[in-house]
């Protein structure tokens, strides 16, 4: 088991002939990962990287049964790219893209929601199930199959966590990248959900920042929800409050979202919080004794 | 993106919103030029920039003569002001706004903004107009009232006449709400808004809403398709470095430390600032590279960050993930030769070629010092600045 993804996973990948588009999903392909497709526009019936190109996510569907597609295209096309997945009926839709306006996000999140389909993103390093299925733009080489469920909100941390979760032999049952966009496909939450209910981890890392309150929703969600162990770590304690413009973000934030309400909203929920990032991996073999 | 003041009073004006006849000047001779062409015996002045709470800080005044508005810009331009929204050295007075007075008979407030939490943009209006509205929001919550909308289907006016109802607001000022309520709700989509406020809105002596104040803040991601807004993007209001760093795609912010830091991805630039401090440091910077870390970006990094002159040693920690470390390496080399670097360099280099990075390093012969980890390169750098503080 796993979450979200895993050797039998089907994927396609839209902005497919582009050159972030090519380029991982070769690595995706040596890396194992059932790559059965692809979508440009106007390259419809051509073949690329050995696989099928179509024109349109539903005839890529209809053609190949994908249960997820990822997405390279350029931000300004994004909203619609992820549109034209979710109606498409594939289930998954993981967008790597960083950059997309916060309006379209709205738009885009709040269709995916009513057709029931799973957006992971975007601006993220996407999602990895290690030696089964990876999907985006993490290097694989640095995972190790094991029990450790990784959720976080930056890229390069997530490879530290993994990377020092595999140093210590734990390995990871899967990584998902939610991307560090005000408005994501899915939040901490969701995937806590799937890690609590998945037998194959056993303890879970939740990687927050700075901004927002989904740590902090996070935090209560777990107090109530997950009894596996979790070790969690924040980074911007150092990062400056930053200049203001007006009260409004004020206002709707209630003034959390500092890396200290953040810690302790964790800690109050029995969560092992690190305040280094070096820390992830001891923080996580002295709480489960492993 | 921030908009001053004058410039969202001239979108609300576009969308037919109530503002006060208003003219923009950079010298005092136009400023008194402009209260006379306004007319009447009564003029606000206020100095424009990228902040709140200008008020209190001195930034608006109320005029009796055209002389006076003369006098006021030309007490203000080219001077900074510090507001508690600004940091410590204030922002650059470039511009004044002359308006004609309102009389005001009651303060409200308006604002909206894109809520994480519910994913939806939410409209927030308070009969406790002023500078006090966070503590109306921390104290008496219930007297925030808010408006959700639905992006299917977009601001209903049903919901502006909720607001107004609920505001106290009689007959003919709710219409005059609701209609400023719309209006307000499709500027906030049509150019891409992240915060929107109008504080106060007030209620005039004759009874009519007025829009006093305007602040606008736009989504930064859509800055592409905003062509009317960049042509009012306003550098002077935004750190210099910051702007060129901007320029290289750099992500740098500047702060008081004395450890410059060059990192690849936000969240591991802001966690390798706080194990920094962590080990007793003090960050001079925040700076993302980004994933396609080149040579040449390398290069105007640590230019942007040896511009600081209180950097005493800097610390780079890259994780290739895609980006290949032996290429940084060489990156980091080039850069120390052609900046000519005199400070420390402490690296530390994961992921991808990471080995053969380090030999890069160590081959090349300059005083780099290489870190085995993230804790050792910390407390490295730390001891080559002078030691934890």
């Amino acid at each position: 088991m796993s979450i979200l993804i895993d050797k039998n996973t089907k994927v396609i990948c839209q902005g497919f002939t582009g050159a972030q588009g090519t380029f991982h999903s070769e690595q995706a392909i040596e890396y194992g990962t059932q790559m059965v497709g692809g979508v440009t526009p106007g390259k419809g019936g051509q073949t690329h990287l050995g696989l099928p190109v179509f024109n349109t996510v539903a005839e890529a569907y209809a053609a190949t049964q994908a249960d997820a597609t990822v997405i390279y295209v350029p931000a300004p096309f994004c909203k619609d790219s992820i549109l034209e997945a979710a109606e498409s009926g594939i289930k998954l839709i993981v967008c790597i893209t960083e950059g997309i306006p916060t309006l379209d996000m709205l738009v885009a999140k709040e269709r995916c929601d009513q057709l029931g389909v799973r957006l992971i993103g975007p601006n993220c390093p996407g999602v990895i199930t290690p030696g089964e299925c990876k999907i985006g733009i993490m290097p694989g080489h640095i995972h190790l199959p094991g029990k450790v469920g990784i959720v976080s909100r930056s890229g390069t941390l997530t490879y530290e966590a993994v990377k020092q979760t595999t140093d210590y032999g734990f390995g990871q049952s899967s990584c998902v990248g939610i991307g560090g966009d005000p408005i994501p496909g899915s939040n901490f939450i969701d995937i806590l959900a799937m890690f609590q209910a998945d037998p194959k981890t056993e303890a879970i890392v939740m990687i927050g920042e700075i901004g927002g309150t989904a740590e902090e929703e996070a935090a209560a969600y777990i107090k109530a929800n997950v009894t596996k162990p979790v070790v969690a770590y924040i980074a911007g304690v150092t990062a400056p409050p930053g200049k203001r413009m007006g009260h409004a973000g004020a206002i709707i934030s209630g003034g959390k979202g500092t890396a200290d309400d953040k810690f302790a909203a964790l800690q109050d929920a029995g969560v092992k919080t690190v305040r280094s990032l070096a820390e992830i991996g001891t923080g996580l073999k002295e709480l489960t004794g492993w | 993106m921030n908009l001053h003041e004058y410039q969202a009073k001239q979108l609300f004006a576009e969308y037919g919103l109530p503002v006060s006849t208003g003219i923009a000047v950079d010298n005092g001779p136009d400023a008194k030029a402009a209260a006379e062409k306004i007319g009447g015996d009564k003029w606000v002045v206020k100095a424009q920039v990228h902040a709140g709470g200008r008020g209190k800080a001195g930034g608006v005044r109320l005029v009796d003569s055209p002389a006076e508005a003369q006098s006021f810009a030309e007490e203000w331009l080219g001077k900074n002001l510090v507001t508690y929204q600004t940091d410590a050295n204030g922002q650059p007075v470039s511009k004044i706004l002359v308006e004609s007075c309102t009389d005001i008979a009651q303060e409200l407030y308006l604002g909206a903004v894109v809520d994480r939490a519910t994913r939806r943009i939410v409209f927030m209006a308070s009969t406790e107009g002023g500078v006090e509205i966070e503590k109306v929001a921390e104290e008496t919550p219930e007297k925030i009232l808010k408006a959700i909308i639905d992006p299917m289907t977009g601001a209903q006016p049903f919901q502006g006449r909720d607001l107004a109802f609920r505001l106290g607001l009689n007959s003919d000022q709710v219409k005059q709400f609701t209609k400023l309520f719309l209006g307000l709700a499709k500027l906030f989509e049509d150019f891409d808004l992240a915060l929107l406020e109008i504080n106060p809105l007030v209620i005039t002596d004759q009874g009519n809403l007025h829009c006093l104040d305007g602040k606008i803040n736009i989504d930064s991601n859509a800055m592409y398709r905003q062509p009317k807004l960049k042509e009012m993007h306003d550098p002077t209001q935004e750190d210099a470095r910051e702007a060129h760093a901007a320029e290289w795609e750099l992500n740098y912010v500047a702060l008081d430390g004395n450890i410059g830091c060059m990192v690849n991805g936000a969240g591991l630039a802001m966690g390798t600032m706080d194990i920094v401090q962590l080990h007793g440091g003090s960050p001079a910077n925040f700076l993302d590279v980004g994933g396609g870390a080149t040579k040449e970006r390398v290069t105007e990094a640590f230019k942007i960050i040896l511009s600081d002159t209180n950097v005493k040693a800097v610390l780079v920690n890259i994780f290739g993930g895609i980006v290949r470390c032996d290429l940084i390496a060489e990156g980091i080399i080039g850069a120390v030769h052609e900046v000519g670097v005199e400070v420390p360099v402490v690296v530390r280099l994961e992921g991808n070629n990471a080995e053969l990075g380090r030999q890069v390093l160590s081959d090349s012969g300059l005083n780099i010092i290489a870190a085995t980890s993230l804790t050792d390169a910390a407390e490295k750098v730390v001891a080559a600045a002078g030691g934890a503080q």
